[in-house]
């Protein structure tokens, strides 16, 4: 493997392979992301763009292939994978805050009981990671009474308040009104611009276009292609991403 | 039903001298119609002919001369008479504890922490009290309030940790304090738990029984959902083994067999502590169980969260899954922990002088041969007061809390 490792390459994927049962969901998966790269994944449902990239902070394991993540190899051992999980940050489709915590609660828990920060730092940071994703007011409301954008930016602040070298962004607009798409994309391309390396799966093409350095197709647990946004939207190669770009364009 | 329901939300519609009579609002909900006013007429005759059985049975037939004679014995069994002020001691300081308690979260409790504070007056009314027995009560309900203006006195944020310290040491000198040390002669003799009895030992087989089957209980359920083969199918077969046996067994079984599995000269020896082994064993069986539901209820979502910010499994545990979880379940376990209360009684079989143990005595003495309508219906009121109060108790936690919102 070292050898090939340049530097600056903060993810590796080699030939990464998962099975849930006897279902191959992903098939030799190989990617290699550059530190502050922004990757938008596509696909149909069912692809295992999900599967890919959970599988990189170890939510799946993967059962062949090598993952490195900031040079640090994903496997078995425990202390590996907090130490990867600890610099990935991970956004879902359906926020997955935490109920029973404030705003703030929810995003200080992690810096306080992982990185074992002081309490009024870890505030002090969370504010203004707040007031980065435009809604410093809500620091004391429960999730719960939150818009479903506000909880989005909330889960990206929660994210981020452990200093992430990585972010993994899982339909993060999917399960949104459509009225709120537009709040949570503007948070993820200012952390785009601002040098964060992303690994975004995604159905918004318009911000695949214009952020992504590049968008990677999977179809039915490979990699088809990889390539420029501009590549995809005008020199697609594969039937299957010409057939998959014809449907939702 | 649905009658009565249409009515309500058409009572704007009503002739405005039946919107909030009592006359509208019996015709609406108790005679609405042919039906409905057959079935409010049955009901009434057969309420008023139980009422005036039981008001004829109470005030009349029943011997109630029994409970003052007694009252000593159902309220503290054969505990010595001379130690007797040590409970009182015990008592001033529970009081202490819920003004305490009451300062701490009022604001949505103070419902029932308001309750609490008049219990002592009201128990001041009973007739048959002596004057010792009534400046006792006026002692506890200023050590009431005293708990709540010192604990007010405190900066805010050093109350709650304030609480625990006092509840915690509370518990200690209680133990201290029943349990006495020392020389037999000395200030405070030892009184073995054998003597300790009625409503004392139901309360305190209770409470120690809560509060030690709990812990025991989570760990369990957490250990039925560990991914270590080995804790999982010890948690399993103790859950399923003691949750096949009845409480019964279990209480015989500690009596004869608890020292087997004990070193020898372990001083477990009193049959007190031994049913109170048996009663923590059986109800943490029933918590995990009951935890285990609040654990399930909670989306996959929360613990990928959880792991994906880092947080290792004991972590996520105990700020993520844990206070979830037992919220869920608050209903559950109140009702639990209820029967349990119940269940104390059978410790009577075992020899051991409960309330329910306390009345066979009484009912056996020669003295008060044909009294058992009174002392077993005075034996249920008690239980009934403490049974409710719990339950009523949940029902606020419950709403403060918002159980049932996420
Ligand atoms: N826990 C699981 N057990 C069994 N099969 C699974 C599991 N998770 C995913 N799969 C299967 O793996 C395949 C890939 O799933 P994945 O969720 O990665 O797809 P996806 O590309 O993210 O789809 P979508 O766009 O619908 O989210 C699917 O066929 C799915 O049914
Ligand atoms: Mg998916």
């Amino acid at each position: 493997m070292s050898e090939n490792e340049t530097a600056g390459e903060i993810i590796i994927c080699q030939d990464v392979c998962k099975w849930f049962g006897d279902f191959q969901a992903l098939k030799d998966c190989s990617l290699r992301v550059k530190a502050q790269e922004v990757v938008v994944i596509i696909g149909p449902s069912g692809s295992g763009k999900s599967t890919f990239i959970r599988c990189i902070n170890r939510l799946e394991e993967h059962q062949a292939g090598d993952i490195i993540v900031d040079g640090i190899p994903l496997t078995r051992d425990v202390r590996n994978i907090e130490q990867i999980r600890s610099e990935t940050g991970m956004v879902f489709q359906q926020f997955n805050l935490f109920p029973h915590l404030t705003v703030l609660e929810n995003i200080t828990l992690a810096p306080i009981q992982v990185r074992k920060m002081k309490k009024e730092e870890a505030q002090d940071t969370a504010m203004s990671l707040l007031n980065r994703v435009g809604i410093p007011e809500q620091a004391d409301k429960h999730p719960g009474q939150l818009s479903g954008g506000q909880q989005q930016r909330v889960a990206i602040a929660r994210s981020l308040a452990m200093s992430p070298k990585i972010m993994l962004f899982d339909e993060p607009t999917s399960a949104l009104d459509p009225e709120m798409i537009k709040e949570v994309l503007d948070v993820m391309q200012e952390l785009a611009e601002s040098g964060m390396t992303m690994l975004v799966v995604t159905h918004e093409m318009g911000f695949a276009r214009e952020v992504a350095d590049r968008i990677v197709f999977m179809d039915a647990g490979e990699i088809v292609e990889v390539g420029t946004p501009e590549h995809f939207f005008t020199n697609a190669q594969h039937d299957r991403t010409k057939l998959f770009l014809s449907q939702i364009l | 039903m649905t009658s009565a329901s249409d009515a309500q939300t058409d009572r704007s519609v009503l002739p405005i001298t039946e919107r909030y009579t009592l006359i509208g609002w019996l015709r609406r909900n108790l005679f609405s119609d042919a039906f409905n006013s057959i079935l409010t007429l049955v009901a009434l005759v057969f309420l008023f002919f139980v009422a005036r059985n039981l008001l004829r049975w109470a005030f009349a037939t029943a011997e109630w001369g029994v409970i003052p004679a007694n009252f000593n014995l159902i309220m503290r069994g054969q505990y010595p008479a001379t130690e007797a002020w040590r409970l009182w001691l015990v008592i001033y300081l529970l009081g202490a504890v819920v003004g305490v308690t009451w300062r701490l979260i009022s604001g949505q409790f103070s419902g029932v922490a308001r309750l609490l504070l008049t219990i002592p007056f009201f128990l001041m009314l009973i007739p048959f009290f002596s004057m010792g027995t009534r400046l006792n009560l006026f002692i506890t309900a200023v050590a009431s309030a005293a708990g709540y203006y010192i604990e007010g006195y405190l900066p805010i944020q050093r109350r709650g940790r304030a609480a625990v310290y006092f509840i915690l040491a509370y518990l200690v000198i209680m133990l201290l304090l029943l349990r006495g040390f020392g020389a037999d002669d000395g200030p405070m003799p030892p009184v073995s738990p054998i003597l300790w009895g009625g409503l004392l030992l139901s309360l305190l087989l209770a409470f120690f029984g809560i509060t030690l089957s709990f812990p025991l209980g989570v760990a369990l359920a957490l250990g039925r959902q560990s991914h270590l083969p080995a804790i999982r199918v010890m948690s399993v077969i103790y859950i399923e083994f003691i949750r096949g046996v009845p409480l019964i067994s279990l209480l015989f079984m500690g009596q004869v067999m608890l020292q087997l599995f004990l070193p020898d000269g372990f001083p477990l020896v009193d049959r007190v502590l031994r049913a109170l082994v048996a009663i923590t064993l059986f109800s943490a069986a029933y918590t995990a169980e009951n935890v285990r539901g609040g654990l399930q209820s909670i989306p996959r979502g929360q613990y990928e969260a959880a792991q994906a910010l880092g947080l290792s499994a004991y972590q996520s545990t105990i700020n993520i899954i844990l206070p979830q979880a037992l919220r869920a379940v608050i209903p559950v376990l109140v009702g639990q922990f209820i029967s349990l209360f119940k269940d104390t009684t059978l410790v009577a079989l075992v020899g051991i002088f409960d309330l329910l143990g306390i009345a066979r005595t009484i009912l056996a003495n020669p003295d008060w041969l044909g009294t058992h309508q009174e002392v077993y219906a005075i034996i249920a009121v008690l239980f009934w007061i403490f049974s409710y109060s719990m339950s009523y108790a949940s029902r606020r936690l419950e709403r403060r809390l918002g159980v049932g919102v996420r």
